[in-house]
C-alpha cells in the first residue's frame, strides 16, 4: 500500500477558536491524507510528542491569539531536540504579514494567512511532505 | 539458529533503539510494520518472537458511547499502577477520499507527556469489522517492544464489529443508556463478545435499567459465555472518573483467568491467526479494486447487455488470474 500523507492538526496555545483548524482537518481529510486532530490549548511540547508518536509528515498549527512568535519557536525548538528534522512545520492563523518571514527563518515551511484557499494549502502540505520525506504525492 | 537471530537484531541499529525505548525508534518501527515494507515485516517477525507478555484489551462500542475518555482513565490507571502502556486507536477511513480524520487523542491529549504512555493513532484503510491488519501488527509490535498493557480502540462499531474477540485477550463492550432497550442486549453480535460489559454514562438515572438488562441477559444464560467465563457487568462514569478502578480490577481478574486455564497463550496464537488473515485480506481486496477499476468500462456495458451471469464469471476468473 502506498504511504499516505500523516498531518498532525493542533491549535496551539490559550486559543479556542478552533473552526478553522476542524475545516482545514476535513479537507487534507479530503484530499486522502490521514490528519490526527488533537484538539485546542496544546503545548508545544504535546504537539511534539504527538508528532514523535504517530510518525506524523507535517505538523499543522493553528493559532489566532497572536502568540505565534512566542510559541512557534517553542515548537521548532522542541522538534530539534526530539530529531524531528525531517517533518515538516506549517503555521495558519491571524498572522501580520511581516511576521511570515520571521516564522519562515525560524524554520516553518509555510504560512497561511485568512483567505487562502484549501486547494493551496493541501498542496502546499503536500509539496512540504513531499520535500520533507519524500513521500510522492500525485495531484 | 538463537545465533543468526540476535546477530540480525544487533545489526539493526533503529529496532535496537526502539527496543531500548526511544520513542522516535519506536514510531518509526511501527511505521515500517503498518506498512509491511522489508524492513517492517522483518521488525514484526523479530518482535514476535519476543511478544506474547503483553495483556491485550480492546474497547468497542457505539460511536459516541465513551470509548477514547474511557481509554484515557483506564491508561491513568495503568500508569499509576506502574504499568507501560501502549495505546492502539483504530478511526474510519473515508471510503471516498481514502483520507482520515482522526480525533480519539483529544479525549487523552493530558496523557501524552506521561512517560511510560506511547498512543497510536491508525486509520482503517478499508477493513472492516472494527479491526485492521495495521492495528493488529502494531500491538503485536508494541508487545514485543515491551508494553504491559496494550489498548486497542475499535472503530464505532455496529452489530456485527465483531473481528475484536479474535483479537486481544480481553473485550470490553462499552455501552449507554439510550440505546435502545434490552433486546438489544439479547441480539447477536457485538452483545455476545464481551468478557466484560461496561454500561457508561452511569450517572444518568436510564444506567440502571440498561445495567439489569445486561445482567439479565448475562445470569439467564441468553449471553454466551466464553470458554467458560461469564462475563462481568459494570457500571462506569468514564467522564467522571467513577468505576474505573473496578474495571481496571475487572481486567485482571479475567487475565488471571486466562493465565489459569492456559488460555492466555491461546489467545496470542488466535490474534496472529487474525492479524495473517486480515494482511491476506488486504491484498486479495486490493486485487479486486484492481480488476474492478480496469474493467469499469466492461461493467457498464455488460449492465446494460443484462448480461450479469457472464460479467460475474469475467471477473472473477480476472481475480483469480491477477493473484
Amino acid at each position: 500500500m502506498d504511504k499516505r500523507i500523516k498531518v498532525i492538526v493542533a491549535k496551539l496555545g490559550l486559543d479556542g477558536h478552533d473552526r478553522g483548524a476542524k475545516v482545514i482537518a476535513r479537507a487534507l481529510k479530503d484530499a486522502g491524507m490521514e490528519v490526527v486532530y488533537t484538539g485546542l490549548r496544546q503545548t508545544p511540547q504535546q504537539i511534539v510528542k504527538t508528532a514523535i508518536q504517530e510518525d506524523a509528515d507535517v505538523i499543522g498549527v493553528s493559532i489566532l491569539s497572536g502568540a505565534h512568535l512566542e510559541l512557534v519557536p517553542q515548537i521548532v525548538e522542541a522538534m530539534r531536540n526530539a530529531g524531528l528534522n525531517d517533518v515538516g512545520l506549517v503555521v495558519g492563523g491571524v498572522i501580520p504579514p511581516e511576521d511570515i518571514s520571521k516564522l519562515k527563518s525560524m524554520g516553518v515551511d509555510e504560512v497561511f494567512l485568512p483567505g487562502t484557499g484549501l486547494k493551496e494549502i493541501i498542496a502546499k502540505v503536500s509539496s512540504v511532505a513531499g520535500k520533507k520525506r519524500g513521500i510522492k504525492v500525485e495531484q | 539458529m538463537p545465533e543468526r537471530k540476535e546477530v540480525s537484531r544487533l545489526n539493526n541499529e533503529l529496532l535496537k533503539k526502539a527496543l531500548s525505548g526511544d520513542e522516535l525508534a519506536i514510531s518509526k518501527v511501527l511505521t515500517n510494520i503498518e506498512y509491511t515494507t522489508s524492513d517492517g515485516l522483518k521488525y514484526l517477525q523479530e518482535l514476535t518472537k519476543l511478544s506474547g507478555k503483553a495483556h491485550t484489551i480492546g474497547v468497542t462500542g457505539i460511536p459516541g458511547a465513551g470509548k477514547s475518555t474511557l481509554l484515557s482513565d483506564l491508561i491513568e490507571t495503568y500508569v499509576s499502577k506502574g504499568f507501560r502502556v501502549g495505546v492502539i486507536m483504530i478511526d474510519p477511513s473515508s471510503p471516498i477520499s481514502m483520507g482520515s480524520f482522526m480525533g480519539n487523542r483529544i479525549r487523552m491529549q493530558d496523557k501524552t507527556l506521561l512517560s511510560n504512555v506511547f498512543i497510536r493513532s491508525t486509520a482503517s484503510r478499508g477493513h472492516l469489522g472494527g479491526f485492521s491488519s495495521e492495528a493488529l501488527m502494531l500491538m503485536e509490535a508494541m508487545d514485543g517492544l515491551g508494553f504491559d498493557r496494550i489498548l486497542v480502540e475499535t472503530v464505532g462499531a455496529g452489530q456485527t464489529d465483531t473481528d475484536v474477540m479474535s483479537s486481544v485477550h480481553s473485550v470490553v463492550v462499552l455501552t449507554i443508556p439510550g440505546a435502545g432497550d434490552e433486546i438489544q442486549a439479547l441480539k447477536a453480535g457485538i452483545m455476545e463478545i464481551g468478557d466484560i460489559y461496561v454500561v457508561n454514562k452511569a450517572d444518568r438515572p436510564e444506567a440502571d435499567m440498561v445495567y439489569d438488562a445486561v445482567r439479565f441477559a448475562v445470569e439467564s444464560g441468553e449471553m454466551s459465555w466464553r470458554d467458560g467465563w461469564k462475563p462481568l457487568v459494570l457500571k462506569v462514569s468514564a467522564l467522571k472518573k467513577v468505576g474505573i478502578g473496578e474495571l481496571v480490577d475487572a481486567l485482571e481478574i479475567h487475565s488471571e483467568f486466562l493465565k489459569k486455564k492456559g488460555l492466555f497463550e491461546t489467545r496470542v496464537n488466535s490474534r496472529r491467526r487474525k492479524m495473517i488473515e486480515l494482511i491476506l485480506r488486504r491484498k486479495v481486496n486490493e486485487v479486486v479494486t484492481r480488476v474492478l477499476e480496469s474493467n469499469s468500462a466492461y461493467i457498464s456495458e455488460m449492465l446494460v447487455k443484462g448480461e450479469l451471469a457472464t460479467l460475474i464469471d469475467s471477473l472473477y476468473s480476472s481475480v483469480k488470474d491477477e493473484l
